[in-house]
This record gives structure tokens, sequence and C-alpha cells, in this order.
């Protein structure tokens, strides 16, 4: 008779026990996030504080200089874009290519899977070995020198695998009908690919590589190894020319001692945040429209 | 007569032409794709014959065991130990703040938030991961040394603690996505199931959902881990560049990544003994990176077959 209320009472603290610790979990997560996305913030008002008197129009169409004042990021923009060009000609075409092999051409066989295993292990590799496996290989043993031209390889074969795998999830969402339907109409598999493999995924690969060429343009280690430099007060004339790249020229100004240097360096950093701030959003507003336009 | 022209016949030229042209693209496609193995095993190649003459310069002994790193100096002395006990620092106090908030951000994301709260966190954790990692290093050196530094006055101007903290932050979304895609691949009826027992939500997280999805999210924290320790610009911007066999965080430190960097900022002839050891330490990091992938791939490998 008097166990009956008890226990019934028990189990209603208990109730509210776990009630109360799922509330706290709410708050540890948001908690955290919050602390996340403070940090982002914060690391975005610090830079902008520190470095927006320094962006003007003279800061971009200036050379470096050993007077912080008068230096700016003219050759290191235009060297970024440079070497951005190069690795986007190396690494879209066989990046493509790659994905499109592994999800259409492929047989589930030894081989697909050793490719397979080799691009999540490329993916997972640090970028620094890349610089490098080109330091020994573009620059020493095929003379291709501390040029853009290596510059853009190193970059291409960095950022392949982010544009294989981007590739190849876009292509694994379009419905095997679609393929069915333009077989049965008499289409060999290379017009099939064409005419509606690669339209339909088109949002998924360009976003893939919109990504990757975000990555290519903050990327700092592989460059040092393969010898950008820092004080490069010309324009480059061809790709064999040397350079140097935002990144370089950022760090070049945070590793020294002088306060007003490190001035130029928030002013670079906030150019650079710019830049890849700018494509991941396009990245996110692309995939998005996509996800609008095609829904099966 | 017309008709036969126009259909083309298994042995017209036109269709010749087209299966020529069918397997031609076949088989530029299987290039492109076997190209990527190339390149692994031209950044195995380049290291392990660049690293080689190393060994034959100083005896495996002296590389273990020296106790400092100081290749380029007068008496030179070999022992990699001083930068990987700094990579190591580094990676593990990037993992004591990636992994707890990692994990947290991936079961609040999956499991306690609406969709609508989803896809507005969500993009925005994973910008963590598109910021340039040479602003992190200026944000490591410039910002949060400075802060730290007035509570621990002790600390440093170059650190450990700053660089990993920063680092973690960093690696927070690779933890989190990886984690998060997992877990939400748990099927709904093991939630159902739990809560229908009279489970909380966070007895159904933990006690069901984040052992169904541990394939995942052990995956998740190697690829962390193979992350900080591959990390380079905020270690080699806010570390500092004095290598030494210690595990203080307030100290300055060098792991195997700001080594290279440090080494390849001067002017190095091919060939030299500088140049051998950034290739050394390039090697030593590449077989740690490359045995946790494979852990983290074995992991997943097995789960899924469990699973299934």
């Amino acid at each position: 008779m008097s166990t009956e209320p008890i226990r019934h009472r028990n189990f209603k603290a208990q109730a509210e026990r776990l009630k109360r610790q799922d509330a706290f979990f709410w708050f540890i997560g948001l908690l955290t996030l919050g602390f996340a996305l403070i940090t982002l913030l914060s690391l975005i008002v610090d830079m902008a504080m520190t470095g927006w008197p320094r962006i003007t129009q003279t800061f971009f169409l200036s050379f470096p200089s050993r007077l912080p004042e008068r230096a700016g990021i003219f050759s290191a923009w235009v060297g970024s874009l440079c070497v951005v060009l190069v690795t986007s000609l190396v690494a879209i075409p066989l990046g493509i290519a790659s994905g499109i092999y592994l999800e259409e051409y492929a047989k589930k066989n030894i081989w697909t899977k050793v490719i397979e295993l080799n691009i999540l292990n490329l993916a997972g590799i640090p970028s620094i070995t890349y610089g490098l496996m080109a330091l020994g290989f573009f620059v020493y043993k095929m003379h291709l020198g501390q040029s853009i031209l290596t510059a853009g390889m190193t970059l291409g074969l960095l950022v392949l695998p982010i544009i294989i795998v981007t590739t190849r999830e876009a292509i694994r969402t379009i419905p095997s009908h679609i393929r069915e339907a333009s077989y049965s109409l008499g289409a060999t598999k290379w017009q099939t690919i064409r005419n509606h493999i690669l339209p339909y995924s088109s949002g998924g690969i360009m976003t893939g590589v919109v990504i990757a060429l975000s990555r290519a343009i903050g990327e700092t280690a592989p460059l040092i190894t393969v010898g950008a430099l820092t004080f490069i007060a010309f324009l480059p004339s061809s790709v064999m020319d040397p350079y140097t790249v935002l990144p370089i020229q950022m760090f070049n100004w945070v590793s020294r001692p002088q306060e007003e240097f490190h001035v130029n360096a928030a002013a670079a950093g906030l150019v650079l945040l710019t830049m890849t701030l700018f494509l991941n959003g396009t990245a996110i507003y692309i995939r998005y429209l996509f996800r609008k336009k095609y829904k099966w | 007569m017309a008709i036969q022209s126009e259909f083309s016949t298994p042995q017209s030229m036109k269709r010749r032409w087209r299966n020529f042209k069918e397997s031609f693209i076949h088989l530029l496609l299987l290039v492109c794709a076997g190209s990527s193995v190339l390149v692994t095993f031209g950044v195995i190649y380049t290291l392990v014959s660049e690293a080689m003459p190393f060994f034959l310069e100083v005896p495996i002994k002296n590389f273990l065991f020296d106790t400092e790193w100081t290749p380029l100096f007068e008496n030179p002395q070999y022992g990699i130990m001083n930068l990987i006990s700094g990579t190591l620092l580094t990676t593990v106090i990037a993992l004591i703040i990636a992994i707890p908030l990692g994990t947290v951000a991936a079961v609040f994301l999956s499991e306690y938030c609406s969709n609508q709260v989803r896809e507005f966190f969500k993009p925005l954790l994973e910008l963590l991961a598109a910021v340039p990692t040479v602003v992190y290093g200026y944000f490591a050196l410039l910002f949060v040394t400075p802060i730290l530094q007035k509570i621990i006055p002790s600390l440093e101007s170059f650190n450990a603690l700053s660089a990993g903290i920063v680092m973690g932050i960093m690696i927070i979304p690779y933890v989190s996505s990886l984690s998060e895609d997992s877990m939400r691949a748990v099927p709904l009826y093991l939630r159902e199931g739990s809560l229908a027992m009279g489970a909380s939500k966070l007895q159904t997280s933990f006690k069901v959902i984040v052992p169904a999805a541990f394939s995942g999210i052990a995956s998740a924290y190697v690829l962390g881990i193979s992350r900080a320790l591959g990390e380079t610009m905020v270690v080699a911007i806010a570390a500092g560049l004095q290598a030494r066999l210690s595990l203080n965080p307030l100290q300055s430190t060098q792991t195997l990544t700001a080594y290279i960097v440090q080494v390849s900022m001067g002017d190095l002839p091919q060939g030299s003994i500088g140049y051998r050891t950034i290739y050394v330490s390039g090697l030593v990091l590449l077989l740690f990176t490359l045995s946790f992938n494979l852990i983290g791939q074995s992991i997943r490998a097995r789960m899924e077959k469990k699973y299934k």
C-alpha cells in the first residue's frame, strides 16, 4: 500500500532530472557552437580593426618594401592570380575526368579499389609533403625552377582529391533512369555523359571547383618549400618567372618583429580572408541554386 | 536504299569512328584517374629517395636517441625526438580542444536542433575550416597569445599552447561534420526504440546513437589527428623555432612541419645535409599521417561490415 505512491514520486523525480539534463545539454551545445562562431568573429573583427586603415588603393598597387608604410601587395595578388590560373588548368580537367571515370566507367575490381583508397590517402597527407615532392621532382628533376608553373602544378595536385570527390558525389545523385532513358534512345556512353550527366551534375562540380580554388589561394606551406620568394618588386611576365603570393607575403610580414609590419599582415590577411570567404559563399550559393533547379 | 544509308549499319565508317571515339575517351579518363596513383607514388618515392642518403651519414642510433636537433650547427646533432615531441605536444593540445567540442557540436546538430537551426549553423561552422591557415597563425600569435599571457604570465611569446588551441578550433569542423554525417545515418528506429523505453534525449544520444555511429566518429577523430599532425603555418608562426625535448606547453617548441618551413626559408643547396633533413622530417611526418589514415579507414571498413 505505502510503496506505490513513493515509486510514483521517484519516477516523476527521475523524469524531471532527465529533462533538466536534456535542457543542460541543449545549453552546452549552443555554448559550443557559440564559442566556435565567436572565435571566427573575433578573428575577423581583430584583423579588420588592425588592417583596415592600410586598405587603400596604394596598398594594392605597391610592391613590397623595407618601409612598412610604403609596402603593398601588388606582386602578391598578381602572383596569387597567376598561380591559381595554372592550378585550375591542372586540377579541373584532371579532377573532373577522374571523377567521371570512377563513377561511370570503373568496374568493381581491385584496380578501382586501389585508385579509390589512393585518393582517400592523398586527401589525408599533409600539404607540406606535396611541397617536398614538388621541390625534389618539379624543381630539381624536371628543372622547372622556382616558378609560377611549379607552384601552380603543386597546388593543382594538392586540390585534385577535393575536385575528384565532389565530382563523384555530384554524379552519384543523378538517378539511373536518366542514363537508361538516354541509352534507350541510342546514345553512346560518352554522349550520355556529355549531354546529361555533366549538365545535371555541373552544380555540384562547380561547388567543388570553387572550394578547391579557395583552398589553393590560401595555401602557404607547400609554396614555401618550392621557393616562393617574399621580396618580389616586379610583375611576372611568364610562367617561368619567380613569384610571390598573398599568404606568403602575409607570412613574411607576420614573422617580422616590427609592429608596423603586423598591420600590413593584418591588411593582407583581410584581403585573403575576404577572398576565401567570398569563394566559399559562392560555393554555398551555387549548391543552393542547383538544388532548386534539379529535383529528382 | 535511301533508308539504308540513313541508318548506319555496324560496318559503316560512322559507327566505327564512333566506337573508336568511345574507347579513346574511356582510355583518356582511365589515364586521368590513374594519374592520382602516380602522385602518391611520386610523393613517397621523392621523400624516400631524398631522405635515404641521410641515413648513410647519420647512424640510426643518433637519429633516435640524440638529445638535441641541431643539424645546421657546428657540431650537428640529429635527435628527431625533439621534433616529434613538439609535434605530439601541439597535436594533443589541439585534440583536447577539437574532440570534445567537435563531438558536442555534432551531437547537437544531429540530435538536438531543428532543421533550420542546423542549416544556419553548419555552413558557418564549416567556414572555420575555410580560413587560410596563415591567418590562423596571425590570430594565434597576435590575438590568442597576448590574451593567454594575461592569465598565465609565464607564457612565452612563442608557445605551444596558443598554437595548439587555435589549431584545435581550426579542426573542429573536420571532427564535427564527419561525426554528424555518421550519426544522422543511424536508422530512426534505434532512436524511437530508445525514446519509447523512456530514455531521455541525452541518454539516447550517448548510449545509442554515438555507439551505433562509432565507426564514423572514430574516423572523424583520426582525420582530425592527421590534420593536426600535418598542420604547418599555425605552428611555424606561433609556436616558435626552438626544437626541444619537452612537453611544456608554455615554452616555444618546434614541430616537424615548422622545421621544414624554417629550413626552406633559407637557401638550401640540393644534396646538402640540411636539404636531406627536411626530407627526413617530411618522411617521418608522412609515416605518422599515413598510418593514422590507414587506421581510420580500417575502423570504418570493419564497422561498416558489422552494421550491414
